[in-house]
């Protein structure tokens, strides 16, 4: 794939959202900037309360504050037009500090996709189905939402748009019978990544978790000798209770990564700061559209400054 | 859903409570902490600033000051602005055109709940005596028509659909023709999920509502979503002028800040909570039963709704009978655990009685649904002579029952426990009541008394 030009539609289409609401992030940090000249306590709680409407929460805005106290006092800081570029420069950090770069080896791949109901699940498997496909990988899909009426259509109609390979049951199926089915047929025709889709399920619900727990244990013990990712969907609307999601999904299925879907609308996703800060997991892909090719590998450099653009 | 709110609200406000006299620092300090957990609950912050700044202003005037128990009357203001905040009583009421088909139109984002809610919504008119007919209209996302149909099947209500190469509008104007052949009184149309910025998506929505003018235009929010929700009210509102808005995933444990904030920053109201994956599991909202629920006073309006909803009335009047001369046998206790379970999941049920939310203990309790199953089991597993007189149930026969029910003895032997210890309970409340005359205090609920 042409990584100049993918590189350019990501801007583009995160940008696009933003640009049709006047009241995005950095035009409200102007706004203030240009309002107050000197950064004083009256400019930081304005500040303070723009980085609140973007989801970031309590803690990390508190973080935020602290850090431009202390550049403020180390740099000698006082033109307001300065903090612009210090809340990017620790948003960056913060994201990058938890990116892993481990090499990737030529072993073979499960990723467990989970979340709650309604993120876009199954349109983010269509999509990475699609990414490794068109890279030449040998892609296996297996459609463990056995609950939902009509999952598994949805997810067979992406499997052919991506042209690669599902394992699927009749609904109502045990869904860690759907996922053994899947293992053993990725080991059989040496496929090179297994993508489960699973039914959403909000994390307070102890009986749905448990399964998620059994679908885990499944993975785990019958395809030990592949790489094993589960990575979490998370919505770029989600409020605060983004954190719990993460957290609690968490000790159920340990996480690796973090898919951040709908950045094509206005929220821009502030949530996935503190999930980032507070669980340490990566953000590996950012959903940006609901064409096949709208999935971007996440960069952390690209993503905040087109929060700030 | 607004559990961890009002944990926070409450903590802060219980401090209040005990103290004699308020300083301006007290309510001051107060304010700033319910100011903290309203924005953690993802309430908008400009709802957030007037709420607060309303609550102060009335908490220090003269109501406050000159009364004797100033924190208990801190609590009242907050319970009264949040209800203010959330709307007013009687809003929720779905508008039907009297003359004519009545349209409802769901609209919202992407994975907000739409299908669902269509779903439960249609199976709510069926209950109340309509005759619904479901409009697939998302032609966009793989097999949404699919998933509307399975949904219709499931509550029993055709579902019209033309494929998904039709455009919405056509779908719409076909549908009408079918509503008036088949004598349908209301159309439930369902909307592809869009992005509020997706001028061309939402013009369709708006050639929709021109087509079938409809009386209700549904929002569907989810109950998780952050500060984003008023922006996506908004702009819905701005383009479609919508009637309401039916909060979703609210079994979920967000705090629910999106219910205070639409309301206030769109101006229409709530409707609808739509609380699990269940086609009844939609509540009709009331804004001051919510406020309750949030400061932790309980909601026990919507329990005797619920026992009403569940409970034959004659059966219960019977019952009534049956607890008074104490003759209540182990059919009686079988049947009153069945329209137990019509009342749906006991933890909502638990989390709607006064005092349970403070409660660490009963809090973290999780019912298992599945002993109502083995309890049904064995008590279905004895002959009818047993369950009439079950004295009579002797060391064989018990052996006999938990065999039949696939259970153990000692299974049998709790029950047959419960079943003793309660009609002990049941001599003591029917001796109460004698003692207490007929005190219509407790409203409906003394005929509907917990069978364990």
């Amino acid at each position: 794939m042409d990584k100049e030009k993918e590189k350019k539609g990501f801007f583009a289409k995160l940008k696009e959202g933003l640009s049709k609401t006047k009241k995005n992030l950095t035009e409200q940090i102007e706004n203030i900037v240009f309002a107050h000249r000197k950064i004083d306590d009256e400019f930081l709680e304005e500040l303070e309360e723009i980085l609140i409407t973007s989801d970031m929460g309590m803690e990390t805005t508190m973080d935020i504050i602290e850090y431009i106290k202390q550049e403020v006092r180390k740099n000698k800081l006082e033109d307001t037009s300065e903090i612009k570029n210090v809340i990017k420069k620790y948003l960056v950090n913060m994201l990058e500090e938890h990116e892993d770069k481990e090499p990737v080896s030529g072993q073979q791949r499960v990723i467990l996709i989970v979340g709650v109901n309604g993120v876009g699940k199954t349109t983010s498997i269509g999509k990475i189905a699609y990414r490794f496909k068109e890279q030449g990988k040998k892609v296996i899909v297996a459609a463990a939402d056995t609950f939902r009426a009509a999952a598994v259509e949805q997810l067979k109609e992406w499997c052919t748009r991506a042209d690669v390979e599902i394992i699927a049951s009749e609904n109502g199926t045990d869904p860690g019978a759907v996922i053994f089915d899947a293992i053993q047929a990725a080991k059989a025709r040496k496929s090179d990544i297994l993508i489960c889709d699973t039914a959403g399920r909000l994390h307070n619900k102890k009986n749905l978790m448990n399964e998620l727990s059994k679908i885990f244990k499944i993975v785990d013990k019958e395809f030990s000798e592949a790489k094993i990712d589960v990575y979490l969907v998370i919505d770029a609307t989600t409020g605060q209770n983004g954190i719990i999601q993460a957290k609690l999904f968490s000790e159920t299925c340990s996480i690796n990564g973090l898919i951040l879907t709908k950045l094509d609308g206005t929220a821009k996703g502030g949530i996935a700061f503190p999930i980032v800060n507070e669980l340490k997991i990566p953000i590996k892909y950012v959903g940006v559209g609901e064409k096949i090719d709208d999935l971007q590998d996440f960069n952390a450099e690209d993503f905040v400054n087109a929060i700030f653009e | 859903m607004f559990e961890n709110l009002s944990d926070k609200l409450q903590s802060t406000l219980q401090k209040l409570k005990g103290k004699g006299k308020l300083s301006d620092k007290d309510i001051d300090l107060a304010m700033k902490e319910v100011k903290m957990s309203l924005l953690e609950a993802d309430v908008n912050y400009k709802v957030v600033k007037t709420f607060v700044s309303n609550v102060k202003e009335r908490a220090l005037g003269s109501e406050v000051m000159e009364s004797l128990t100033p924190g208990q009357q801190v609590v009242k203001i907050v319970h009264e602005e949040l209800v203010k905040t959330m709307g007013q009583q009687g809003e929720s009421k779905l508008k039907f055109n009297p003359n004519d088909i009545t349209y409802f139109m769901m609209c919202g984002l992407q994975g907000a709940g739409k299908t669902t809610a269509t779903g439960k919504l249609a199976k709510k008119l069926k209950k109340d005596g309509k005759k619904p007919l479901l409009v697939a209209c998302d032609i966009y996302r793989p097999a949404a028509i699919k998933q509307l149909e399975v949904v219709g099947e499931s509550v029993g209500v055709p579902v019209f659909q033309m494929g998904d190469k039709t455009s919405p509008v056509t779908i719409v104007k076909e549908a009408t023709k079918y509503a008036m052949k088949h004598g349908i009184d209301v159309v439930i149309i369902d909307t592809a999920g869009r992005l509020h910025i997706d001028e061309s998506l939402m013009d369709e929505l708006v050639q929709i509502k021109q087509t079938v003018k409809p009386e209700e235009i549904l929002l569907l929010l989810d109950a998780m979503t952050g500060q984003d929700a008023v922006k996506v009210a908004e702009t819905f509102n701005q383009y479609l002028d919508i009637t309401g808005v039916i909060l979703t995933k609210v079994d979920g444990d967000a705090r629910g800040g999106a219910a205070l904030s639409i309301r206030n920053v769109v101006e229409k109201p709530i409707k609808f909570l739509s609380v699990g994956e269940k086609m009844d599991q939609l509540e009709i909202f009331y804004p001051d039963r919510m406020a309750s629920r949030i400061l932790g006073m309980g909601d026990v309006l919507s329990i005797i709704e619920k026992a009403q909803d569940a409970f034959d009335e004659k059966q219960a009047i019977e019952m009534q009978k049956k607890l008074k001369k104490q003759d209540f046998n182990l059919d009686d206790f079988l049947q009153q655990l069945q329209q137990m379970k019509n009342m749906g999941p006991l933890e909502d049920l638990l989390g709607m009685i006064p005092g349970i939310g403070q409660n660490k203990k009963l809090k973290d309790l999780k019912i298992n649904e599945k002993e109502l199953v083995f309890t049904e089991a064995i008590i279905q597993s004895m002959t009818k002579k047993e369950r009439a007189n079950p004295n009579i149930i002797n060391g064989s026969r018990r052996k006999r029952i938990a065999a039949g029910s696939g259970t153990s003895v000692q299974r049998v032997n709790q029950l047959l426990k419960q079943y003793d210890d309660m009609k002990k309970m049941m001599k003591k409340f029917s001796s109460i009541e004698k003692t207490m005359g007929k005190k219509k205090g407790l409203g409906g609920m003394g005929r509907f008394k917990i069978p364990f």
